[in-house]
């Protein structure tokens, strides 16, 4: 993870596309400006990150579930609960289920755990629509870094 | 099932609660006639949230791209599928076509 960058995901470890459903590592990093607020002397990764990151693997989700045709936004975030805390050093694993596809929307259940257990959890809904431009590079780059596009079929690997 | 135009059919009951619960609009205020944009104030965002309740109820997939598509071009008037009782209508039509493909 790159925090400040929001680069939530590390790697796909596994994507079944038929199943609509995403595995993906995040490792905390040691360091962060993120630990000096969030708590000073008591560094916590803060719940809104931890909800980017299960925003980031749904939208992987969906980017390989659409072939890279559309781009989903995140537009809501419902029964969110987060069951345990979390600080620098952590390796999460995070994962997402395609709820619904709909026509320009799409529902996922995501949740990431930690040592085993359940670390948080929510229902995310996202807008998709066609890529503004200049967007579709970047996004193909970083999935084709974090292993997605050779999982997904899509082109890719070497970099993964 | 009655189809008066003041209650409207079974599917616009289903619907209208639909929309009362997620949009939290008065249930009373919801009437087969109304726009869902001009009278109801329902925006897209909660339009989607709508969308999804009706795709989950009814076992559908509702064509908002497609619908989007044809207003914006203006090949059909938003009435056809933003009242209410035109929107049921499809609705129905889509269940129709689920079930004779299954």
């Amino acid at each position: 993870m790159r925090l400040e960058y929001f680069e939530m995901i590390d790697s796909v470890v596994r994507l079944d596309r038929a199943a609509g459903q995403i595995e993906a590592t995040a490792r905390v990093p040691e360091a962060s400006p993120v630990f000096e607020g969030h708590f000073p002397g008591h560094p916590l990764v803060p719940g809104v990150l931890l909800t980017e990151t299960m925003a980031q693997a749904s939208g992987y989700l969906i980017l390989a579930h659409l072939g890279f045709e559309r781009m989903p936004f995140l537009t809501g975030v419902d029964k969110a609960r987060f069951r345990s805390f979390v600080g620098p050093g952590a390796t999460l694993s995070v994962s997402a289920t395609l709820e619904h596809d709909g026509s320009g929307y799409a529902v996922t259940k995501a949740a990431i755990r930690h040592d085993g257990k359940a670390l948080c959890d929510a229902e995310l809904r996202f807008r998709t629509m066609p890529f503004p431009d200049g967007l579709d590079g970047p996004m193909r780059q970083r999935a084709e870094a974090i292993g997605l596009l050779a999982l997904a079929g899509l082109g890719g690997g070497a970099a993964a | 099932m009655s189809d008066d135009p003041a209650t409207g059919s079974a599917t616009f009951q289903r619907v209208a609660d639909i929309i009362a619960e997620t949009a939290d609009i008065e249930r009373d205020k919801i009437t087969p006639e109304s726009h869902a944009i001009d009278d109801l104030g329902i925006d897209s965002l909660a339009f989607l949230d709508i969308a999804f309740a009706v795709d989950k109820a009814f076992g559908i997939k509702l064509p908002l791209e497609r619908w989007t598509q044809e207003v914006n071009e203006g090949k059909v008037p938003a009435e056809q599928y933003f009242v209410l009782k035109n929107l049921c209508a499809r609705i129905d039509a889509l269940v129709a076509e689920k079930a004779a493909k299954a």
